[in-house]
């Protein structure tokens, strides 16, 4: 509800929600969570050669530790943060780190290609859980990142194009989504995801009333002026030259959803979907027409059969896939080695061989877990502001598990991008864990009980302010005329226009006296 | 705002259902079609390295897996045939690369432990950490009389066949030149690619089991199943049968020659046969017809597969295989049923059919269907199968006993007298294929004992002898004789 009932006490006879921290029960979750991963870890040692993996002992303990660190990093700076967000963490984190170990016990086995650094996504998970932390300890304000959407906004374009500046972006198999920085490489459209989210937040939060209401009628639609649409035709026109410049079909549609459902859910106006839905179908038909890679792989999509050469990562995912079945083969006793990209954007076909169907479905369901959790932020949150960010981080991360678990399992088009927490992959690993710092602040804030403050009545009485004669005597263009707080006003969907006929939830004048 | 947050949870929960919805179609639907492409590489490699199941002769072993080399990265375990190539029209191979064939190929699921009694059981092994191990499968063969019927062909293209008459029980089944299964069970892919290129190059064809799996013209052994035909419609060992020293083919000008010493006259029934009289038997093909002889040969077998165990060729009596595979009629004139009745048209047997037909007369005329593999036991000796016999009456039992003894005159004084054995009670029939002008012929010797009861079938491919079925007694006569004697108790 509006920020004015924070202060004020609440009415005689009823108690302010007030959410358990319940870290106990957290802890408890972390360490089941984390045994799953640990399990497979120590499964794929006893499974390939009957005994526990080398350094297994240094592995647990530095693994529980890690859980139990940040556990109490959290008890600390956020204690009433979301108990469940941290467990289904640690659990696809560790399945994650557990099957890129055992990927590592097939290395004799490929090629250079299908070979990557486990040290360096070991040092990539130690950075990203120390970004979180970085989160957790000095993001105290969320509202901090609502300080400059612009900048924000323009280092999203700028981090999303980096990859296409010569001599910096790099291309690897056929997309051109790294850039080099020293001796690091980086994906940064990986932390571009979360600076979108909160530059968007920030500025639909400033908005967004322009955007739902601004521009004339023309047979009953209401034409939305070019300049408040702007940011929609900048995102759709960076998404095409991603889609054409690095060939990354996958990020293009992210974002571009990714805006598309923060506009909605900011104006509350199905026509931005609609208006978005045509413009993505113009620029994916556009994308079609001219360029052979998408249509090549929706026909590989559709007919893998036919295209043994070009379809061939995908007929052999699930030709392993088929192998693992219901139950999977085993921990290590797979051959996921065979797909190309198997310990990336494959990973999913990869799990399914050896913890089977029902591993996988576990996985998709911790998936909708998180996001969930964070679409429940979303939804308990006071201002505007944090529920567009919560909101904007669950679905992005929901769609990006979406495109390529269902890519990678034949359910859509293979587009390339990695799997959130298992994917092997510096950037995302470490981008996913400030994701996870940030879900974890806000869920803390939202959740924090308000302080409650005695009010003396007779002070707070003038500010108390009839809003629905406000309404009938500006018919719905009550706020920005009167010095009133913008507070009072801005609640939820009131800015949607005179059509809508919402009492505004004030504390009844009955409930202060 | 809440709305919208509520309908965009409400489009989360959906793609959370469309992927766990597409893993149960999957689960569903494309599974197990996809786990059984031959392309699916993952398939082969995970069948290739069970603990699968012995092959047994006798005693000996003939097909096992072992620990692979310490040397082998892909794999924890090694096919290996211990005998060699002496096996391996048997066994088969077990191949990486290249498939499965013989028993290794038709008792798969039984030596892999993924038949339905067993997968049960492999499950519950491998949740205990077990290694399942796939059932041993117990041949018919007799170690012995595999190797002397090898060394008997020596170097020759051929194939022997050795049945046990009254069960239908493969005892021998030779067929040279062989290959080394090993070969093709290596682990080393460089290698087993030159085998394979060697193997398919070879124009000997070793790969083929010639034994079965080929039919060639059987000559004058086809004469038993016009004698058959012949006793069914009332001959008898006495009947005369007007046999001049060549006889006019009708509606031709050309000469039939008998190929031995017939004279030219009469003969008796039993005469004709023991001396392979062709102009005899060219007259009783034309008395009894195309029909009769037909039917007797499809109740020896002809014109059918009946050895599942490691896959035969039919063999045709007045069929063809037309383009796409399949046995087609043909319908003979006079001319080609009378040459037929001597085993010169268009017929072709195995030697396996062949030794089918001599061994369903010595069994009083009941066909037993042949098999090698007597059964399948599990690790903990349960038996998983036990061949079946399924039997024809092909001829009465009075019938099979005449021609039995009428064949008895071919080893005696006939034209096989170089397979006689003092003291033993025998019979056959010798036969010779001229199947193409200027090509070495292909000899033939079908033939019995008696007390125990054994038929053997010779057949030479690369006879380098006269056409005549006395130069084919000759031949293959010493070696069918020696084949018996192993059979025989020291």
């Amino acid at each position: 509800m509006s920020e004015l009932t924070a202060p004020v006490a609440p009415p005689a006879g009823t108690a302010p929600v007030v959410f358990k921290q319940r870290r106990g029960i957290e802890l408890v979750l972390i360490l089941v969570a984390q045994s799953l991963g640990w399990g497979g870890y120590i499964l794929t040692g006893l499974n390939r050669d009957n005994a526990f993996p080398a350094h297994w002992l240094p592995v647990t303990i530095a693994w529980f530790g890690v859980g139990v660190a940040l556990h109490l990093v959290v008890r600390w700076r956020t204690p009433y943060a979301d108990p469940v967000l941290l467990p289904c963490v640690f659990a696809l984190v560790g399945i994650g780190q557990a099957a890129l170990y055992r990927f590592t016990l097939d290395f004799d086995k490929v090629s250079e290609g299908g070979r990557f650094s486990e040290r360096s996504q070991i040092i990539a998970l130690f950075l990203g859980l120390a970004g979180c932390c970085a989160i957790l300890i000095w993001l105290r304000n969320l509202r901090r990142l609502n300080a400059y959407p612009y900048v924000l906004s323009a280092a999203a374009v700028v981090l999303l194009l980096l990859p296409l500046v010569p001599g910096l972006g790099w291309e690897v198999n056929g997309s051109r989504i790294w850039i080099h920085l020293g001796p690091f490489s980086l994906q940064p459209a990986e932390i571009a995801k979360l600076v979108l989210a909160a530059s968007f937040a920030g500025y639909l939060t400033e908005n967004r009333e322009l955007l739902a209401s601004g521009g004339r009628r023309l047979l009953g639609f209401r034409l939305t002026r070019v300049r408040d649409i702007a940011p929609l035709l900048v995102m759709w026109g960076v998404s095409l030259v991603i889609i054409v410049g690095q060939r990354d079909l996958g990020t293009a549609l992210l974002f571009f959803g990714l805006i598309v459902l923060m506009l909605y859910v900011s104006t509350g106006q199905l026509r931005w979907i609609v208006i978005a839905a045509g413009l993505g179908l113009g620029g994916s038909l556009a994308a079609w027409r001219l360029f052979g890679h998408v249509q090549q792989r929706v026909a590989y999509w559709l007919h893998p059969e036919d295209f043994p050469d070009g379809a061939y990562q995908i007929i052999t995912a699930q030709y392993g896939m088929s192998v693992g079945g219901l139950a999977g083969a085993g921990w290590g006793l797979g051959w996921p080695y065979m797909t190309p990209y198997y310990f990336n954007d494959m990973i999913a076909p990869s799990l399914v061989e050896e913890i089977g169907v029902a591993g996988l479905m576990g996985i998709v369901v911790i998936y909708g877990l998180i996001a969930f959790r964070g679409l429940r932020m979303a939804l308990q949150a006071k201002d505007p502001f944090t529920k567009l960010f919560a909101a904007g981080l669950s679905f992005g991360f929901l769609l990006q598990t979406f495109a390529i678990i269902g890519g990678s399992t034949r359910l859509l088009p293979l587009t390339g991008l990695t799997c959130p927490f298992l994917s092997q992959g510096g950037s995302s690993m470490i981008a996913n864990w400030l994701l996870a710092g940030l879900l974890l602040v806000t869920s803390h804030e939202v959740r924090r009980p308000v302080d409650l403050v005695e009010v003396d009545l007779a002070d707070e009485r003038t500010m108390t302010i009839d809003v629905r004669q406000l309404r009938h005597l500006f018919s719905g263009q009550a706020a920005p005329l009167l010095d009133v707080p913008a507070d009072l006003v801005k609640e939820d969907d009131a800015a949607a226009g005179p059509e809508r006929d919402e009492t505004i939830a004030l504390p009844p004048p009955g409930g202060l006296s | 705002m809440n709305r919208q947050i509520r309908l965009v949870s409400l489009v989360a929960a959906l793609m959370v259902f469309a992927l766990l919805g597409n893993l149960t179609y999957f689960t569903v639907a494309r599974q197990q079609d996809l786990e059984a492409q031959p392309e699916n590489v993952r398939t082969v490699y995970s069948e290739f390295d069970r603990q699968r199941g012995q092959i047994l002769a006798g005693d000996t072993v003939i097909a096992e897996t072992v620990p692979a080399a310490a040397t082998d990265e892909r794999f924890d375990r090694q096919r290996v045939y211990p005998q060699g190539s002496l096996y391996a029209h048997i066994t088969g191979y077990y191949s990486f690369v290249y498939g499965t064939r013989g028993i290794e190929n038709s008792y798969d699921a039984y030596l892999a432990g993924t038949d339905p009694t067993q997968a049960m059981k492999s499950l519950v092994q491998e949740w205990n950490g077990e290694t399942p191990a796939g059932a041993t499968v117990q041949t018919t063969i007799d170690p012995k009389l595999q190797q002397v019927a090898t060394e008997q062909l020596g170097q020759a293209e051929g194939a022997i066949v050795v049945l046990d008459p009254a069960t239908g029980a493969v005892k021998a089944m030779v067929s040279t030149p062989s290959y080394d299964p090993n070969l093709l069970a290596t682990h080393d892919f460089d290698a087993l690619a030159a085998s394979w290129a060697e193997l398919i190059a070879d124009p000997t064809k070793a790969m083929v089991n010639r034994a079965a799996r080929d039919v060639f013209p059987p000559g004058s052994t086809a004469k038993l199943i016009t004698a058959a035909a012949a006793l069914k419609a009332g001959y008898t060992p006495d009947t005369l049968i007007d046999t001049p020293s060549s006889i006019q083919l009708p509606n031709s000008d050309k000469w039939l020659p008998n190929a031995s010493a017939c004279g030219n006259g009469q003969q008796t029934f039993a005469f004709a046969l023991a001396m392979s009289c062709n102009t005899s038997f060219a007259n009783l093909g034309r008395a009894l017809g195309a029909d009769a002889l037909q039917q007797q040969a499809e109740l020896f077998g002809f014109n059918s597969t009946h050895f599942d165990d490691l896959g035969d060729a039919p063999s045709r009596y007045f069929t063809r295989v037309d383009d796409s595979g399949n046995l087609v009629a043909v319908h003979p004139d006079d001319a080609q049923v009378m040459m037929s009745a001597m085993g010169q048209w268009e017929i072709a047997a195995s030697p396996l059919q062949m030794a089918m037909v001599a061994a369903t007369i010595v069994n009083g005329g009941l066909r037993m269907d042949p098999y090698v593999v007597e059964k399948a036991t599990a690790a903990d000796g349960t038996v998983l199968y036990e061949h079946e016999a399924t039997s024809v009456q092909a001829m009465s039992e009075a019938d099979a006993k005449t021609l039995m003894t009428m064949m008895q005159g071919v080893v005696e004084w006939g034209t096989g007298t170089a397979a006689q054995i003092p003291g033993v009670t025998m019979g056959g029939k010798t036969g010779t294929a001229e199947w193409e002008e200027g090509e070495q012929p292909y000899a033939w010797y079908v033939g019995y004992a008696t007390d125990p009861n054994v038929v053997v079938c010779v057949f030479i491919q690369s006879a380098s002898v006269e056409a005549t079925d006395m130069a084919s007694g000759a031949l293959a006569g010493p070696i069918l004789r020696n084949v018996i004697q192993a059979t025989r108790p020291a």
